[in-house]
């Protein structure tokens, strides 16, 4: 789906809020037709307010917002090529599900005839098309927002914008509502834009997933490569879990970087770059190996005493401190039923492949 | 809540008083009242009630009904214009910036903490014939007279040989502009009430979905805020309904509401039955309204929250 022409460009918007609080900064981004495109960040980092731009509800300080080659600037919510599923929802609670389907038909002037067969059709796709004469007050949780996705999609807009949309269902059926979004985003096509402070939500749905802090966007990236090559340290830290430590630059020398690191001693990684100033090492705990034996060479290898076990049914944490204070974590998978009973305790070998860890330059 | 059975001796303690109050200082009088509503008048004060009917049956004269229709007219209009402009206002005190908004809901409410008697002859002082308005207009006809003295064309006399003062005093008009005045805060702060709690996404979610404001206002936001539209209309016009100073001192002679005819039975006429007839029957007329609202809410309620 990526390499399509971007359906929306965001060039250099900031948005500063009256009363002096920055919500964007300098923001550049582009969404490609088609796309499943996550905006993910802690509460706070400006992606409701970039959501918020897209759909015309505020308006960028400075800087262009491009919709299907069209500059959005001074283009009303109700003239733009997109629609929005709200965090609330929004469903107007004095209509039937089938009058709120057809509200952006009627006043925008479809054609009359045409109305109850597409609402029908919109239902149908959400799997509501029992319900059209329900009141909202009459459903559930889950079905309102499929009402608030029909809706929105009825119109077929270029884009569709999710406002943390399963942020206000229960985990289980937040699952389910996953995969119906990624199948119903592949049934219509459409661009979908999702806010979520979520990042198993943005991992598993998205194609991509910009990563936003502190109104900047950190980075842009497929779910995989954000995973297993964060740009920096708060990307490194905010998705997924991981050991991060603090090495100090003893030299580098024909691909190879030595450093100190505090609590683990001596590091060699290989790296291509020449680097000469301290830097961060991120490794994820499911990339660590936890070894009776010191392993042979090829692995980075310490040892380390096990202090607390947290067991997760597929897998399971373990918590070390080396013989210098470093706290370690490591994933264990409990791939055999004997894996349950099985007793971690003592002084262990935490080992990983060099390459699996991480340079994050400071 | 439901503990005070646990404790009846502070629940009669807290429920007596008020009770009893009401009982003595509302009720009883109330009672009477209406004890007297089916009484003949005998003598200067003497009433003996005979449980006649006839006290209503007069209240249905053609004279008195025109007053009581005149009355609802009254109330109906004052009500309108409350409606149009209050919802205006409640709009702007919803979309103000946040610091401004107690300021603006005080400046709705500061009339009523001035004696109604006093805004009434502030309002007679901007209203009558020398009064500020035309003051006012008079400073505007000068001024055009002079701009026209300029393009040399005042011999023709364009805005008429003298300024002819408005009569804004002492008619219906005053009387409507009169109530729309004490009533308006009555419509403006339930309006404001539930527009300030109306969640901003439905608005957003109608202009996103491509209504224009107008549309949003008439097919989201009225529908919306009906339950408070109701209970504006009833608590402007119920006592819209029951006004008697401000037709009393603004109005003219034909500008009289039912409850100028009560008072004077009760007084100057000194006929208690009739008076006590006619109370009734305006109470009846609000009964009547607010069991409608309630039968209204009732049945909206059953359709749209049946989960």
């Amino acid at each position: 789906m990526n390499g399509n022409s971007p359906i929306i460009s965001i060039n250099s918007v900031s948005k500063t809020f009256p009363g002096g609080v920055q919500a964007l900064d300098n923001v550049d981004l582009e969404i490609c037709e088609g796309e499943f495109f996550a905006l993910l960040g802690p509460s706070g980092c400006g992606k409701t307010t970039l959501l918020r731009i897209l759909a015309g509800f505020e308006i960028p300080s400075t800087g262009d917002v491009f919709i299907d080659g069209k500059n959005m600037h001074r283009v009303v919510p109700n003239r733009r090529p997109v629609n929005m599923v709200f965090q609330s929802y929004a469903v107007f609670p004095h209509m039937t599900v089938a009058d709120n389907v057809a509200y952006g038909l009627k006043v925008s002037g479809a054609e009359r005839r045409e109305i109850p067969g597409r609402v029908q059709d919109a239902l149908d796709l959400v799997q509501l098309g029992e319900y059209g004469q329900r009141r909202p007050g009459q459903l559930s949780g889950g079905q309102v927002q499929r009402v608030a996705l029909a809706r929105a999609l009825v119109k077929k807009p270029r884009v569709l914008l999710l406002d943390e949309p399963l942020s206000a269902l229960d985990a289980q059926l937040r699952e389910t509502m996953q995969l119906e979004l990624v199948r119903l985003q592949q049934t219509v096509g459409i661009t979908f834009v999702i806010v979520t402070h979520d990042q198993n939500e943005a991992l598993s749905m998205a194609d991509r997933i910009a990563v936003m802090d502190q109104g900047k966007v950190l980075q842009v990236a497929r779910p995989g490569e954000l995973y297993e090559f964060p740009r920096d340290r708060f990307v490194a830290e905010f998705i997924g879990k991981t050991n991060l430590f603090e090495g100090t630059n003893v030299g580098w020398e024909a691909g190879i970087l030595s450093l100190l690191v505090n609590g683990l001693g001596r590091v060699e990684l290989p790296c291509a770059e020449h680097l000469n100033h301290d830097v961060g090492l991120a490794v994820r705990p499911e990339k660590m190996l936890l070894l009776d034996e010191r392993p042979d060479h090829g692995y980075l290898a310490f040892e380390a005493q096990v202090e607390k076990i947290a067991y997760y049914g597929s897998e399971s944490r373990v918590f070390l401190a080396t013989n210098r204070g470093l706290a370690l974590e490591v994933s264990i998978r409990n791939d055999t039923r004997a894996a349950a009973d099985e007793q971690i305790s003592g002084l262990r070998w935490v080992a990983w492949r060099p390459e699996d860890t991480l340079i994050l330059p400071d | 809540m439901d503990s005070w059975r646990k404790n009846p001796l502070i629940f009669w303690v807290f429920a007596v008083p008020p009770a009893a109050w009401l009982l003595l200082f509302f009720l009883t009088p109330l009672a009477l009242i209406w004890v007297f509503s089916f009484g003949e008048k005998s003598g200067l004060i003497d009433i003996h009630i005979t449980w006649t009917a006839d006290n209503y049956m007069r209240a249905l004269d053609p004279l008195y009904l025109q007053i009581f229709l005149k009355s609802f007219w009254f109330a109906g209009v004052t009500t309108a214009v409350c409606l149009i402009v209050g919802f205006v206002v409640a709009i702007a005190i919803t979309f103000a910036p946040g610091r401004q908004r107690p300021i603006l809901l005080l400046l709705v409410m500061l009339p009523f903490w001035t004696n109604l008697l006093i805004r009434t002859y502030a309002l007679i002082a901007i209203l009558r014939t020398k009064g500020s308005v035309n003051a006012a207009l008079e400073h505007f006809w000068d001024w055009g007279n002079g701009l026209l003295a300029l393009l040399g064309v005042e011999h023709l006399q364009l805005l008429g040989a003298q300024f002819e003062p408005l009569h804004l005093l002492y008619n219906n008009f005053a009387v409507v502009v009169g109530l729309v005045y004490v009533h308006l805060p009555f419509m403006v702060l339930p309006l404001y009430a539930a527009l300030d709690r109306m969640d901003r996404s439905y608005i957003e979610a109608s202009l996103d979905l491509g209504a224009g404001q107008l549309r949003t206002f008439r097919s989201v936001v009225i529908p919306m805020a009906a339950p408070a539209i109701v209970s504006g209309v009833i608590i402007t016009f119920v006592p819209a309904l029951g006004s008697f100073l401000t037709p009393d001192l603004l109005g003219g002679t034909d500008s009289q509401m039912i409850a100028n005819v009560i008072e004077r039975q009760f007084k100057s006429a000194n006929d208690w039955p009739f008076g006590a007839a006619l109370s009734f029957i305006l109470m009846y007329v609000t009964f009547f309204a607010i069991a409608l609202r309630s039968v209204w809410s009732a049945r909206r309620d059953a359709r749209e929250a049946l989960a």
